[in-house]
């Protein structure tokens, strides 16, 4: 008895060891894939990304600035409070997006645009997502949305 | 007037669970019957009032009472009824009540049901519980207080959220905390089963309803918010991996292993252990997933106005019983005796090859929707873990899992026989490798996805109908002799094989449409045709509308297949004037094969539109799957139900 118990224990030591195995080197592989920086577009333009990485950047979407193509894609700018960067994107706005609202572009930056696959807007009128409402902490200029209210 | 009352029950409420603690812990020390007895009881005056709190909330909302902060802040006269009710939990306040009034009604359900459990083990169970319910009331009433006073009220409200004004989204939150929930249950159990040092087959047998229940709520809530993010949001997704998706995903793993774990516990006496430190880590990963929610910590579709406060105070509470369970565990956890012994090829083999790979993907859904935090707290650095991590790391272990089930239900007990297993699923595994290289010979583009998922959904769904008629000996005997047989199975025989049934289905729609979607941008005039797969679409006419509280233009569109029209679909955007928003609403052409899916974009000037249309095959069958599965548990917990237990003839053999 005791020693089949013995042997039970350690098949299931070793299988456990190889699936954890099997889902370290999953996850490292995922990792490579999946992980996006975010930038704001004052560190994308001090230190340009290359064309194959993959990143999002977010700020504020510029007054006056959306312009439609023509040919589905649309045109914006999106900045901080000190420098701002061109995006094009082909596909259907969030229902949130507007300019001077706040908004992640997920995307590649090539030849001085930023080539947008998804846009996230704000997703209602309370919340700023996290990372926008930082950098702009970050420079100084906070002001809470929605946090006021409750 | 009813406002009052009910912010005085909720403290009151509040009150009776700090004396039940009290009564139950003296009770249960002294081993004073009448104590014990009248401490369960108490379970029943604080759902009581718990529920008048709630009822008054809701009083607030149907009849705008916007002397409450709450209710201006989320609703509005000119709301249909429905969204006015479920607006009381579309917002944090409300929600966290759902929560606390969810929590004591299964205290109350405990309380009356179950009389089998002995009354001092059952209230050292309702003590634990009581304990939750405490926190969750302090925490409610310290820093989320729906009964907070406006000084001057309002001539009317701000409205609700647009998107949250759905059917699909009035639902989709409580029968998610029904299953949250409801693994508070199985955690007060495991934590009064370790305290008494009685984890056994009976422990199994009495918890395993509330975890069946539970898991049946989880999955129906998730398939429901699922669905809603399909047709509602307009992405056309139905699955984001979202922080706040995947905080719900995680606990329904772990609730899933649980109740394969307890199935060990319950007939072998095995697994007593393991059980319980699923039980634990189930219902603390409902607590992380409140956390992740109510804290706005890791950005999500999902996030509310954040706070830290409550998400520091959350976070005290997580740690509290998360933390604490562990220690106690820890201690007390060498009590519980190791169980009989098995040989490698059994039916308790293959449900612990189910839990381990069912625990090693909630933890890679866990480190990658975590991993953002970490970073940023180490690095500084603002990253995501985006889809193609979770896809890349979590389907081995759903593949490996698919694979293992028709051979694990086919497995006897304590010593099973693998090459009779293996022999019995021939048939079923040649059908479903045909199937794969058909697929694969027809479908443009070597993509295996599709032809493997569906090799995978066919060998689990005929595995699991030729483990039932092979049980029911088809074939062998005569037919009449089968069916008399089918029918003297026990019921949780036929809920395990729905929920696995279900579980099929749902591959078949993942495979599908991550294969086989096709989706079109393009700018559409009125009058253009346009064609999508075998399909041809043409906008006939944008019109303006309006309903009770928004505005619309109306897309028309008319799809032709064969030579045939197939449907005209309405794909609106709508503008709320009072919450000065927008929403799409895609139009939807719903089939068993496949959905036609469009959504009107923005206007390009000159009678032209921005306009997004997909073709989805099989979607609906993942939404179909996850119902089947709940279906299954339902199946399954009412044969634990002495209600509808029924004297059945001992099967003569």
């Amino acid at each position: 008895m005791k020693t089949l118990r013995k042997k039970g224990r350690i098949q299931l030591l070793v299988v456990s060891a190889i699936l954890l195995i099997i889902a370290s080197v999953l996850i490292g592989y995922g990792f490579r894939e999946g992980i996006s920086y975010f930038r704001n577009p004052t560190q994308v333009l001090a230190d340009m990304p290359g064309p194959d990485e993959t990143f999002r950047v977010g700020g504020l979407v510029q007054p006056n600035s959306i312009q439609k193509n023509g040919d589905g894609s649309i045109g914006f700018e999106i900045g901080d409070l000190e420098s701002s960067i061109g995006v094009v994107y082909t596909g259907i706005l969030p229902d949130l997006f507007a300019e001077g609202q706040g908004a992640i572009a997920l995307g590649n930056y090539v030849n001085g645009v930023f080539e947008a696959t998804e846009i996230l807007a704000k997703h209602d009128e309370k919340y700023m997502p996290k990372e926008i409402a930082d950098t702009l902490r970050e420079q100084g200029l906070f002001k809470p949305v929605g946090e006021t209210s409750q | 007037m009813i406002t009052e009352i009910g912010h005085l029950s909720l403290i009151l409420a509040l009150l009776v669970s700090v004396l039940q603690i009290g009564v139950l812990g003296v009770g249960y020390a002294k081993n004073i019957f009448n104590w014990l007895y009248a401490g369960t009881l108490m379970a029943v005056v604080q759902f009581g009032f718990i529920g008048i709190s709630f009822l008054s909330i809701t009083w607030a909302f149907v009849n705008s009472d916007f002397s409450l902060t709450l209710v201006t802040n989320n609703s509005h006269t000119l709301k249909p009824l429905l969204y006015k009710i479920s607006g009381v939990w579309g917002n944090h306040e409300g929600s966290m009540l759902l929560w606390v009034l969810v929590l004591s009604f299964f205290g109350f359900l405990l309380a009356v049901l179950q009389r089998q459990i002995p009354l001092k083990f059952k209230a050292l169970v309702l003590f634990f519980q009581s304990a939750i319910t405490l926190a969750f009331l302090s925490f409610i009433l310290f820093t989320s207080n729906p009964f907070a006073r406006l000084e001057f009220p309002p001539f009317n409200g701000y409205d609700l959220n647009p998107l949250l004004q759905d059917p699909g989204l009035a639902f989709h939150p409580p029968l998610l905390y029904l299953g949250y929930v409801g693994l508070s249950i199985s955690f007060s159990f495991a934590l009064a089963g370790l305290a008494n040092g009685s984890i056994n087959s009976a422990w199994a047998s009495w918890v395993r309803p509330w975890t069946l229940l539970s898991w049946v709520c989880l999955t129906l809530g998730i398939a429901l918010g699922s669905w809603w993010a399909y047709y509602e949001l307009g992405w056309g997704g139905w699955w984001f991996w979202d922080p706040v998706e995947n905080a719900s995903f995680m606990p329904w793993l772990i609730t899933t292993a649980l109740l394969h774990s307890t199935l060990v516990l319950e007939k072998r006496e095995q697994l007593a252990k393991w059980t319980v430190l699923l039980s634990i880590l189930a219902f603390s990963l409902s607590l992380i997933g409140t956390f992740l929610v109510r804290s706005g910590i890791i950005t999500s579709v999902h996030s509310f106005a954040s706070d830290p406060t409550r998400g520091i105070y959350i976070l005290a509470i997580m740690f509290l019983f998360t933390g604490g369970a562990l220690v106690l565990y820890l201690l007390l956890g060498k009590k519980i005796r190791g169980g009989r012994v098995f040989s490698f090829w059994s039916r308790e083999s293959a449900l612990i090859s189910n839990n381990l790979l069912l625990v090693i993907s909630a933890m890679v859904v866990f480190i990658g929707t975590f991993w953002p935090l970490i970073i940023e707290t180490i690095q500084g650095d603002k990253i995501s873990v985006g889809p193609p991590y979770f896809n890349l790391t979590f389907t081995p272990f759903m593949i490996a899992l698919s694979l293992l089930l028709p051979i694990g239900v086919s497995l006897a007990w304590k010593r099973g026989d693998i090459a009779r297993a293996l022999k019995s699923l021939i048939a079923p595994a040649i059908l479903a490798l045909v199937l794969a290289i058909l697929i694969l010979s027809i479908q443009t583009g070597m993509r295996m996805l599709g032809p493997v998922g569906l090799m995978l959904a066919v060998w689990v769904i005929l595995g699991t109908l030729w483990e039932l008629a092979g049980k029911v000996g088809i074939g062998k005997h005569s037919l009449g002799k089968s069916l008399r047989w089918l029918k003297l199975l026990p019921r949780t025989e036929y809920g395990k094989s729905m929920a696995h049934l279900g579980f099929g289905f749902t591959i078949i729609g993942i495979a599908s449409i991550t294969s086989w979607e096709l989706e079109d941008i393009r700018v559409v005039r009125i009058g253009d045709v346009y064609q999508v797969g075998s399909y041809e679409f043409q906008l006939l006419d944008v019109k303006e509308t309006r309903g009770p509280n928004y505005f619309a233009q109306v897309g028309e569109f008319e799809v032709i297949h064969d030579n045939s029209q197939v449907a005209v679909m309405l794909p609106e955007k709508r503008v709320y004037p009072v919450a000065n928003s927008t929403t799409t609403e895609a139009a939807i052409d719903m089939g068993l094969l496949r959905d036609l899916y469009i959504v009107l974009g923005d206007f390009q000037g000159e009678d032209a539109w921005a306009v997004r249309t997909y073709i989805k095959p099989m979607v609906n069958w993942i939404w179909i799957g996850a119902f089947v599965m709940a279906l299954g548990g339902c199946i399954s917990l009412s044969s634990r139900l002495p209600v509808l237990q029924e004297r059945k003839p001992r099967k003569a053999s």
